[in-house]
């Protein structure tokens, strides 16, 4: 299959890259891995008339601790977050996140960046930065914006940049050290989108009440799902099994899955219900450490 | 119209150079421009492996990515496995542990298995399995493909270590 003709444009800083998406508007599409724009492109459910591609602009790609920040640069690939060392120790949803999304051929071009402005709530890392409480810099002509994560995720496929904004960096607050996280995904096969997807992000007061807590939902629904009962309900409680069952039991309600080839919705509400426990349970595990 | 690009990829070691459209698909130029055509092109939509190459040095499907792209990069393809008529270890292994039956991903589970053992020369099973997630066989069940990358990496460590 190959896509429809295209204008490509290589700029090789980031100013020129945003001036080239002005003067283009929306004819234009930002390439980063494309790991999920070709494939689009290909069964012509995206017809840019111009890409840009950013893969060539220097200090994109990074992880780093700076100003009480993980900073994440937009065009870091999947496979960079997977084998991190700073990741692993500290943030270990975002390994788990990145360690099942998709294969290893994909991860190493796709980016972290392009999985969160591709806008889709098939996708894995919407729900772990939504747990995270992640910020999104958008870098436009006038400059840096910064979106936070739950006004991000507007509707299927849209997102809060604007036609001339490119996605550059991703923010999580660093927290005290009692705090952890998981990402649990159920899929069919590797590979696959999430039938159901829980990321739960926990922080902890000193005799383990809940000071916050976190949780994103993947593919259940239009949009990724900000469990925001489920959190409220949470806070400053402690963890005992009752309160687990109710969290989860709540965060299922807030699911609005659709019947599809990869279950019927019951199944799906289900799954949410039975993985947001488990990740409640690995999470609290990872904060006691 | 949009127009043409020049673009120069090294492809096992050699400079390929062609005006390519932009849309010109990475596994096409290594087929038809420079007429490598062991790597295959299978589901044509990045689920199965088939058309895997490396870049740079990293396993990617490159059915999934412009020729634009790839300007100035170096790849690397089934057909850059064999030194001076001699198999490589790789492909030695699937020859003698029976690691294929039609052959049809054998080129892309080739190249992730090359990636893996450059990365990491002692793998076990489930860092091999983890490794060629990827890469879809319809024949062989992966034991033997597992075993083949297996006697790859024995042959290639006692080698670099006699």
């Amino acid at each position: 299959m190959v896509p429809a003709s295209f204008e490509y444009l290589r700029p090789s800083t980031l100013s020129e890259a945003v001036s080239l998406l002005s003067e283009k508007g929306d004819e234009a599409k930002i390439i980063s891995g494309g790991q999920s724009l070709i494939p689009m492109m290909k069964f012509r459910l995206s017809r840019p008339a111009c890409l840009i591609d950013i893969n060539r602009i220097p200090n994109l790609e990074y992880i780093k601790e700076e100003d009480g920040y993980l900073k994440i640069g937009g065009l870091t690939r999947e496979a960079e977050l997977e084998s991190s060392h700073l990741v692993r120790s500290k943030f270990p949803i975002l390994h788990d996140t990145s360690f099942v999304i998709a294969d290893a051929q994909v991860r190493n071009l796709a980016t972290v960046g392009g999985n969160l402005a591709h806008g889709d709530p098939a996708n894995d890392h919407p729900a772990t930065m939504l747990a995270l409480n992640a910020e999104i810099v958008a870098t436009g002509p006038q400059g840096e914006r910064v979106i936070p994560i739950h006004e991000f995720f507007v509707s299927i496929f849209t997102t809060a940049l604007r036609p001339d904004e490119i996605l550059t960096e991703i923010r999580i607050p660093s927290r005290n050290s009692r705090n952890g996280g998981a990402y649990l995904k159920v899929e069919r096969k590797v590979g696959d989108y999430a039938t159901a997807g829980v990321a739960v992000q926990l922080s902890l007061q000193d005799r383990d009440q809940i000071e916050r807590a976190g949780i994103g939902l993947t593919n259940v629904g239009p949009t990724p799902i900000k469990a925001n009962r489920a959190e409220a309900f949470l806070q400053g409680k402690m963890l005992d099994d009752e309160n687990m069952d109710q969290a989860a039991r709540l965060a299922s309600e807030e699911a609005q899955p659709n019947s599809d080839l990869r279950g019927p919705a019951e199944y799906k509400t289900a799954l949410v219900k039975e993985l947001t426990r488990r990740a409640l349970r690995r999470a609290l595990e990872r904060a006691r450490q | 119209m949009p127009g043409t690009h020049q673009v120069s990829i090294r492809i096992n070691g050699v400079e390929v150079k062609a005006d390519v459209e932009p849309r010109l698909l990475l596994v096409h130029f290594i087929r038809e421009t420079a007429g490598l055509t062991g790597t295959h092109i299978g589901c044509d939509t990045s689920s199965c492996g088939a058309c895997t190459v490396l870049l740079n040095g990293r396993p990617i499907k490159s059915c999934t990515a412009f020729a634009v792209q790839a300007d100035g990069a170096e790849v690397s393809t089934v057909e850059g496995l064999n030194r001076d008529g001699q198999m490589h270890p790789i492909q030695e292994g699937f020859h003698q542990e029976h690691g294929l039956q039609c052959g049809f991903c054998t080129p892309g589970m080739m190249m992730s298995a090359r990636a893996l053992l450059d990365k990491n020369p002692k793998p076990d099973e489930q860092e091999i399995r983890w490794a060629i997630a990827g890469n879809l066989c319809r024949c062989t069940g992966y034991q033997n493909i597992v075993n083949a990358i297996q006697y790859a990496s024995k042959k290639m460590t006692e080698g670099a270590a006699a």
